[in-house]
């Protein structure tokens, strides 16, 4: 079973601005999907017509098998959303905000309070349930709309850069805990701009460029493509003459950048290294390798 | 099943909105009984004991049904227009957009809200008017169906100019430069068969006097138009408010891009 089925999505604005360029791609059931894109690219726009909260210009979507434009109340039943912007009432409780989403999905009352007290002590906050939302810190907000989000217990969360602003601990907390929720069964599809989330976190990945869908294919599959890696190494202090090979840049007196083949390994850099005298202290790669990738292609279609 | 579901969204939103307008009575209840509590003061009892008699009751008399009626009025559109443009400002109306919720649920939810508060007041209000006259019911159904449905209006009404509100000025304008000059010259404190008869032409296109008249009928039995025709006109009006509401939520106008 596809959790999302999209053929040909087509969005043009007001304006004339064509924001998706006939998108067609399939999330599965259980799997962990990222979206990505440069700002403006269209993802959000992609969310936003699954969500319903933009209006396709043409082009089908389906949620779970249901069609948006036929049996949209069953497809919005399957989706629980949490935004890229803050959206809930500043002005409201905590524990109110998602006792009326709840209700909002036909909850009963008695039952949304139960299932809040679970989204709630889920998402660590149970003390915060009685404060107006607008007292809560940002990490808070952010962990308020994944517990609104899983209230109704949806079979598909999307979540719209959900660690946008957010402490690497929380962001790692919050990592686990949608880890946890995606072996329990719900589909996730998330976008994000720390493509170092899209590695950790999912199985599949899809890149999206001025409103057309660059790539779709599985995160193995797509670093498998990494050609080169960049690396920075930390090293003694360099003499004044190297004689190293054009893979190699001096950044500093103890700092090197190499260039690494994939398929040639890093033995050979170390034994050019010792030949010279070199005493490499530590490495680390210069970005994410998925980042690399993401910028060529990127620049690619932009030409 | 779905008729429960809807049911409970229906119920969910009514709840939150009266629990708004509860949560900030300093600024949706006290207001208006304050207002109307000096326009009894003034108008009723200082000005209304030299003016004497007025469609055969006294003065006081006279206008009490008028301002319960401007009160449920001003109260019903506010806070539909308010509440709904604070949704589209905050952005939590996605909260209901994302959800299934049928737009017509949507609407009959805000309509509820503005609703229970204009009653509300209204029923502040007449417990006011109290201290000032003892008010007899001529026509009890009359009295309730005529509240009921003028709230309705002004409550669409309300959802209307929210919908289209771009900021927190434009949900003013009307009520300031229409609503109020309509409610003024509606017949709340004079009868418009003191006018002239052009005037009283004119008056015949504002339909706040058809509300006002069958709401004063109700009280009194008095009335300057038939309460079959004000009540026809009453309905007239929320047949194309919520029609033009459900056209533009239903677009998404202002609500989706």
């Amino acid at each position: 079973m596809n959790a999302i089925e999209i053929k040909n999505l087509i969005k043009i604005y007001k304006g004339g601005n064509t924001a998706l360029k006939g998108i067609s791609l399939t999330v599965k059931q259980g799997d962990f999907y990222a979206l990505l894109g440069p700002n403006g690219a269209g993802k959000s726009t992609t969310i936003g017509i699954l969500s319903s909260l933009v209006n396709k210009t043409s082009g089908e979507v389906k949620i779970f098998g249901d069609d948006i434009d036929t049996h949209l109340e069953d497809a919005k039943r399957h989706i629980g959303l949490v935004p890229q912007e803050f959206n809930f009432n500043q002005f409201e409780a905590v524990e109110q905000i998602l006792v009326n989403q709840a209700g909002y999905y036909g909850l009963p009352r008695k039952e949304a309070w139960q299932r809040a007290e679970i989204c709630l002590k889920q998402l660590d906050l149970w003390d915060k349930r009685k404060q107006q939302s607008r007292t809560l810190s940002g990490g808070m907000k952010r962990r308020l709309m994944i517990a609104r989000a899983l209230m109704h217990q949806p079979k598909l969360l999307i979540l719209d850069e959900p660690t946008a602003g957010v402490d690497i601990e929380l962001r790692r907390s919050m990592w686990v805990f949608l880890q946890q929720l995606n072996k329990e069964g719900i589909t996730i599809v998330l976008t994000t701009h720390y493509l170092e989330e899209a590695e950790t976190l999912c199985r599949n990945i899809g890149i999206i460029n001025q409103g057309e869908l660059i790539e779709n294919t599985s995160m193995k599959s797509l670093l498998a493509r990494i050609a080169k890696e960049t690396f920075v190494l930390d090293t003694s202090t360099l003499p004044e003459q190297l004689q190293l090979g054009e893979e190699f840049t001096r950044i500093d007196e103890h700092t090197l950048e190499v260039e690494v083949l994939k398929d040639e390994g890093l033995n050979a850099t170390f034994a050019k290294l010792t030949e010279q005298g070199v005493q490499v202290l530590s490495m680390r790669n210069k970005s994410n390798r998925l980042e690399e990738l993401f910028v060529e292609l990127v620049q690619q279609g932009s030409h | 099943m779905k008729g429960q579901l809807y049911f409970t969204a229906f119920k969910s939103i009514l709840i939150k909105e009266i629990y708004r307008f509860t949560r900030i009575w300093v600024q949706t209840l006290v207001p208006p009984a304050i207002t109307m509590s000096l326009y009894f003061v003034i108008f009723g009892n200082l000005i209304g004991s030299r003016i004497g008699e007025m469609g055969g009751v006294s003065y006081m008399s006279f206008i009490v049904p008028g301002l319960i009626m401007m009160s449920v009025i001003t109260n019903s559109y506010s806070n539909v227009a308010s509440s709904f443009y604070s949704a589209k400002f905050q952005r939590n109306v996605e909260e209901l957009l994302v959800a299934p919720v049928p737009n017509h649920i949507m609407i009959l939810g805000y309509i509820g809200g503005g609703v229970a508060r204009g009653l509300l007041v209204g029923l502040i209000v007449t417990c006011i008017s109290q201290f000032f006259v003892t008010l007899q019911i001529h026509h009890f159904f009359t009295l309730v169906v005529t509240v009921l449905l003028t709230s309705i209006t002004f409550a669409l009404a309300g959802l209307i100019n929210a919908i289209f509100a771009k900021s927190f000025d434009d949900i003013s304008i009307i009520p300031t430069f229409v609503l109020t000059p309509l409610t003024y010259l509606g017949g709340v404190f004079y009868s418009i068969s003191m006018l002239p008869d052009f005037w009283q032409g004119v008056s015949q296109l504002n339909p706040i006097v058809y509300m006002i008249n069958a709401f004063r009928y109700g009280f009194l039995g008095v009335s300057d138009v038939s309460v079959w025709v004000s009540l026809l006109v009453i309905c007239s009006f929320i047949a194309v408010f919520y029609s033009v509401a459900y056209y533009l939520v239903n677009k998404g106008i202002g609500l989706r891009s």
